[in-house]
């Protein structure tokens, strides 16, 4: 492109620091918005949390069955579903809502926030904050709960530290998947679809033991598309299996690594995205 | 690729606007690309002028109309100031500042408004977008409080405040729209089709309320309107834009004359007459002993009222003003046969 598309924006940290004021401020507001009618409030979470416990109820099914999936047992998936729902579950709470930026796009909302002095993505992921969905972490907790009790497990330091690491991280790679869809939908606006093929579609694949996957896939969710470090590979350090694919030993502490990794690609299709949009208008 | 004409100013140094151009716009342009497929994997891409080497200047304090077709440019110009999209080429300032460049300084300086869209949390009552803005907006408390009780006053507001914005009428929320833009006191205030599907009252006190607001805040206003009565009522200055290029910039009287229109007579006579001759002034309808009589907009009907008082056993006369959307559209039409012409890049 020849045209001059510089923007003299404040610089990064400053940008950063704006964007969790505005996110704070707004997400606030929705909160006590949502608290003014506290027992509606609870019968929806109540309600998300049941609904998306219907996927581990299908996996107790299946146990009813079959002793092992893969070759992890009962508390073992649970462990990967604990982690990979709870993550999720985060990141759907802070980052679900700039799913909708194609609408916005489309019946051009995104213009209002155009001329706010605030950043646009934390006005979009921050629009209608909906603490109910909190139902889906408790419920991811609650199996993780689960599954740490029933582990028969040599605990050391290492792996206790691993694990609270491990849901933070996850749940921030979740939500850089989130603002990589959302920024995908500047330039195709109706591909909420493909967004929630990665977002709730991984989330789904990685409750399920990475062995029970042919090579093929599991090697593209490790390097192309991270989310294994969500909790196959700090999962395997835990319960002292093989790591898929051979990785090495330290990959179960990548995944600090590979979460700042993404939300630096995440951030820079975001900024592409944008400045797509406002060169073009559409 | 394409580095068609885009003419690059960076290299004018940047001066402080003087106060008697407070929007400075030369010679801004937007190109698009439009793709359209033309095969399985095909696309032709063709170039869109949507603004076309526009230059204006808008002084601090001055309400001016911006009009044209739909498809003109009109909201690509403002979205330009507003600094949403970032132009092709050319120079543009509002209040000193390059707006798609410094995008959220900017917003600290302008308010604006959507009539179509929008710009408070449709969820949420409306006194909690006040809040919002407030705090987004860095708003301090006393002036805040002193804006939101004046702006609750004047635009009838009160019993508003605690209803969710969805639940609104669109008169009613065209006001918590025009009070949302006006909290942070901004020099400037951009109205985009401010007025579109409101009833008469509420467009009545939409316009009592931007001719105060300008006269008594020294506001500058730039809107968009297809409403001519917005303009006739509130404007002083009306720009045409057509096709992206700027085609009409000054008053609107001078607007009837660029578009040579015509006033209307509409005489009633005692009884059923063969049409008035007079010199001037030219028949245009008979309606029994009623005659429409027309005449330029520029001459003055005294005359033309004596002559025919004379000459006619006269009952009653009125004079009307000229229609000023035909006028536009006279202007649109002349354009359109001679832009293809002058369309040369």
């Amino acid at each position: 492109m020849a045209e001059d598309l510089r923007f003299a924006e404040p610089g990064r940290p400053a940008v950063v620091l704006e964007g969790l004021r505005t996110y704070r401020m707004i997400a606030g507001m929705w909160i006590r918005s949502t608290m003014a009618y506290r027992a509606s409030f609870v019968m929806t979470a109540l309600g998300g949390a049941l609904v998306t416990g219907l996927d581990f109820v299908a996996i107790l099914l299946m146990f009813s069955r079959v002793d092992s999936l893969g070759g992890y047992a009962l508390p073992e998936v649970a462990l990967l579903y604990g982690l990979s729902a709870t993550s999720f579950g985060i990141a759907d709470l802070a980052m679900g809502s700039a799913g909708r930026l194609g609408t916005r796009v489309r019946d051009g909302t995104l213009d209002t926030l155009l001329v706010r002095p605030a950043p646009v993505l934390a006005q979009v992921a921050a629009d209608r904050f909906a603490l109910r969905r909190l139902g889906r972490i408790t419920q991811g907790a609650v199996v993780l709960g689960y599954a740490l009790l029933a582990l028969d497990v040599h605990w050391t330091a290492a792996k206790v530290l691993l694990l609270p690491v491990t849901v933070v991280c996850g749940g921030v790679i979740f939500s850089a998947v989130f603002v990589a869809g959302a920024s995908f939908q500047f330039v195709a606006q109706d591909a909420a679809e493909v967004q929630s093929a990665f977002t709730y579609g991984g989330q789904t694949l990685l409750q399920y033991p990475p062995t029970v996957f042919g090579k093929e896939l599991v090697r593209g969710v490790t390097f192309m598309f991270p989310l294994a470090f969500v909790n196959w590979v700090p999962a395997a350090y835990v319960l002292d299996r093989p790591y898929p694919l051979g990785l090495p030993q330290w990959a179960a502490f990548a995944p600090p690594l590979v979460a700042v990794g993404c939300w630096v690609l995440a951030g820079l299709a975001w900024r592409a995205g944008l400045r797509s949009y406002r060169s073009t208008g559409s | 690729m394409d580095r068609e004409s885009v003419v690059d100013r960076e290299s004018v140094v940047d001066r402080e606007s003087s106060v008697d151009a407070f929007i400075e716009l030369d010679r801004v342009e937007k190109v698009f690309d439009v793709r359209k497929k033309t095969g399985f994997l095909k696309r032709e891409v063709r170039r869109v002028r949507a603004v076309d080497a526009i230059s204006f200047t808008v002084a601090r304090g001055e309400m001016v109309g911006y009009i044209g077709p739909n498809g003109a440019g009109k909201s690509t110009t403002i979205k330009m100031l507003t600094g949403i999209l970032v132009p092709s080429g050319g120079r543009l300032r509002v209040a000193g500042i390059d707006p798609s460049r410094e995008r959220t300084r900017l917003a600290h300086r302008i308010g604006v408004v959507f009539g179509q869209r929008t710009t408070l949390w449709w969820d949420l009552p409306l006194i909690d977008s006040y809040r919002l803005m407030h705090r987004m907006y860095r708003i301090p408390d006393a002036r805040y409080r002193e804006n939101l009780d004046r702006l609750v006053e004047l635009l009838e507001l009160e019993a508003l405040l605690d209803v969710p914005v969805r639940q609104l009428s669109l008169g009613q929320r065209m006001r918590g729209d025009i009070a949302a833009a006006l909290l942070h006191d901004p020099d400037v205030l951009y109205l985009d089709e401010p007025t579109i599907g409101l009833d008469v009252v509420s467009k009545a006190r939409v316009r009592e309320f931007l001719r105060e607001l300008n006269a008594e805040r020294g506001t500058t206003v730039l809107l968009t309107t297809h409403d001519l009565q917005d303009i006739e009522q509130l404007c002083s200055r009306v720009m045409v834009i057509d096709h992206g290029r700027l085609v009409y910039d000054g008053g609107l009287a001078g607007l009837h004359q660029a578009g040579e229109s015509e006033r209307t007579l509409v005489v009633d006579l005692e009884r059923e007459l063969p049409p008035i001759g007079v010199a001037g002034a030219q028949v245009v309808k008979v309606e029994g002993p009623r005659q429409w009589l027309a005449f330029p907009a520029s001459a003055s009907a005294a005359p033309l009222v004596a002559r025919i008082a004379a000459e006619y056993p006269l009952v009653d006369l009125s004079v009307r003003e000229p229609d000023i959307e035909a006028v536009i559209a006279r202007m649109y039409v002349e354009r359109e046969t001679v832009v293809p012409g002058a369309q040369s890049s």
